[in-house]
């Protein structure tokens, strides 16, 4: 019952957030006539800020979130372990690599999507590079292992290209876009990035019963009927999907897939299945808001999303450790 | 129809065999205690028959595909993992999950029958974390019935219980036995083995050294060879009572 309650209240909530999105921004528009230019109605200059500015942002803000927010609820019913987040594979951190590749070798101006699409060619190369070290056969512990060698290798790979960068100007605009950010993108992106991520949620979506009956153990829950190896390469490859694609288009954005399962555990009664639907929402929902919030505070010091988002993340870690501890005692 | 029929079953860990060929058939009606030292291959006979290690020889579980075998057998791990800050209700209705999607008014029969059968009905609403080790491992035990298997198989499931909660939940694998379900399990304490058990198989260095009566395997020549126990047998009117007096160099 709490668990419709919850769930709805997070819909809603995802609801405001896109509408907020829409209606909040650097242009002054009033609420009426912007939806109606949401709709292609009206002043045309209105129709190309909602349209092709706003309209792109608020969808990439709530994949992109709910991608983070489902990943890590998956990640963390995995390894049995609240400090698991989606990072931790090293898909995000390879698909960082990727893009500031691109972007340092001039790929990125080629054409529109160059950067994306290198950022998701590099993710895919990590999934098969941990698919090659830790195999379908290879425990959790193998799998987190590989997941650190390929992080450790993508992000000492980041810092040679930075360290090599030729100008000053290129390493800035590579450390800006590695701060992450879902402004200034088009439909383009979206309809690059968000079918990926719905395929990566879906797969993740297979993976509930699996994740409640791990909560026993390996040993039981592979006894109730649950095939580990399989559950192992259903979380790796949708939390691949899905975050890879959202680092692709929106750089890398901490914290949300470690504190939104945090944060909902509790009301989903501890389940980690039920936690994933409630975790892509919330996920949304908390990237949608640090998104007005990056608006709303600094309008024209354009502030970056990640950095917000870690503002925002690490004190409500900490107040969470402290409740947690409150807890133990 | 026998639960479990192992053939020639052998596990090996490297070369050597862990488990060396062993034949055991476990019917409805009996239970099957288990014993033998530590690292005489209990734990791992019982996961390779359940087909969780990789084993040699014919098991009935093993050969079934995985939702079937988890209607065919409960599995109840030694190790009491809890992952999670579930409610007790909420882990127990994981035995239902080889089941279905759940929430049928069977899964709901089998868990507050699970329930009960523990004595946990008081503690449904708790969270599973917040509670005693023995608590815990009377909730696991719970979520094993709520599976309604045949064959119950549980490692060492009495071991850190109070007594009272060590014969209860004997006394159930007996109540098991009589609804014509299969229970097989290790247990340490010999004398609740003795008393609970319809039947003992006896394990030494990954062989079956002896199967059949609880009087007949506790013998004074096992005990000896297999446990290095220096015992005393005495027959009381409550049955046979082992009574160990020393360690045999």
């Amino acid at each position: 019952m709490m668990r419709a309650v919850t769930l709805a209240a997070l819909s809603a909530l995802v609801v405001l957030m896109i509408g907020a999105s829409l209606l909040v921004g650097y242009a002054p528009l009033r609420p009426g006539p912007a939806l109606a230019a949401l709709f292609g109605q009206g002043d045309p200059l209105t129709v190309i800020v909602m349209q092709d500015i706003r309209l792109p942002r608020a969808c990439l803000a709530a994949v992109v979130g709910a991608a983070l927010g489902m990943s890590g609820a998956a990640m963390q019913g995995l390894l049995r372990n609240p400090l698991a987040e989606p990072g931790l594979i090293g898909v995000s951190g390879s698909a960082a690599l990727g893009a500031v590749i691109a972007l340092q070798t001039g790929l990125a101006g080629a054409f529109a999507l160059a950067l994306p699409l290198t950022a998701l060619v590099f993710a895919a190369g990590a999934v098969a590079l941990l698919l090659l070290l830790a195999g379908s056969r290879g425990g959790s512990l193998t799998l987190i292992l590989a997941g650190i060698a390929v992080s450790a290798l993508a992000g000492a790979l980041t810092s040679l290209v930075l360290n090599l960068s030729p100008n000053p100007y290129a390493a800035a605009e590579v450390v800006f876009w590695l701060l992450g950010s879902v402004a200034d993108r088009s439909m383009e992106h979206v309809s690059l990035a968000a079918p990926l991520i719905l395929a990566g949620l879906a797969v993740l979506a297979l993976t509930a019963r699996g994740l409640d009956a791990l909560t026993l153990g390996e040993d039981a829950a592979e006894a109730l009927g649950v095939s580990m190896a399989r559950l192992r390469l259903q979380v790796l490859v949708g939390t691949a999907a899905a975050v890879g694609a959202a680092t692709a288009v929106a750089g890398a954005i901490g914290f949300v897939g470690l504190v939104v399962p945090h944060l909902l555990r509790p009301l989903m009664r501890a389940r980690p299945g039920a936690l994933l639907a409630a975790s892509a929402l919330g996920g949304a929902a908390m990237v949608l808001a640090a998104d007005l919030a990056v608006r709303l505070i600094l309008p024209d010091r354009d502030l970056k999303l990640g950095v917000v988002m870690a503002l925002i993340g690490a004190p409500l870690f900490l107040h969470l450790i402290f409740r947690t501890r409150k807890e133990l005692a | 129809m026998s639960a479990l029929t192992l053939r020639g079953l052998t596990v090996r860990r490297g070369a050597c065999p862990v488990v060396d060929a062993v034949d055991l058939s476990v019917a409805p009606g009996e239970v099957v205690g288990l014993l033998g030292p530590n690292g005489a291959g209990k734990t791992t006979l019982m996961r390779g028959a359940l087909g969780l290690i990789a084993a040699d020889g014919v098991s009935s579980l093993a050969a079934l595909p995985p939702r079937a075998r988890a209607r065919a057998a409960a599995w109840l791990p030694q190790n009491r993992e809890i992952a999670w800050g579930l409610s007790v209700a909420d882990l127990v209705a994981l035995g239902r999950l080889p089941h279905g999607r759940g929430g049928t008014p069977a899964d709901r029969a089998a868990i507050q029958g699970a329930l009960a059968a523990m004595r946990l009905e008081t503690f449904a609403s708790r969270r599973a974390t917040a509670l005693s080790g023995g608590e815990q491992a009377r909730v696991l035990i719970a979520r094993a019935l709520a599976q309604e298997a045949p064959l119950l198989m549980a490692d060492e499931p009495i071991a850190g219980l109070d007594p009272a909660a060590q014969i209860a939940t004997l006394e159930l694998f007996a109540q098991l036995a009589r609804d014509r379900r299969a229970v097989l399990t290790s247990l340490h304490d010999l004398n609740l083995a003795a008393r609970h058990c319809t039947r003992l198989v006896l394990l030494d260095k990954g062989r079956k050294v002896a199967d059949g009566a609880p009087r007949d395997v506790l013998s004074k020549t096992n005990l000896a060879s297999v446990f290095r126990l220096d015992a005393a047998l005495i027959e009381t009117d409550a049955g046979l009572v082992i009574d160990p007096r020393g360690v045999l160099a």
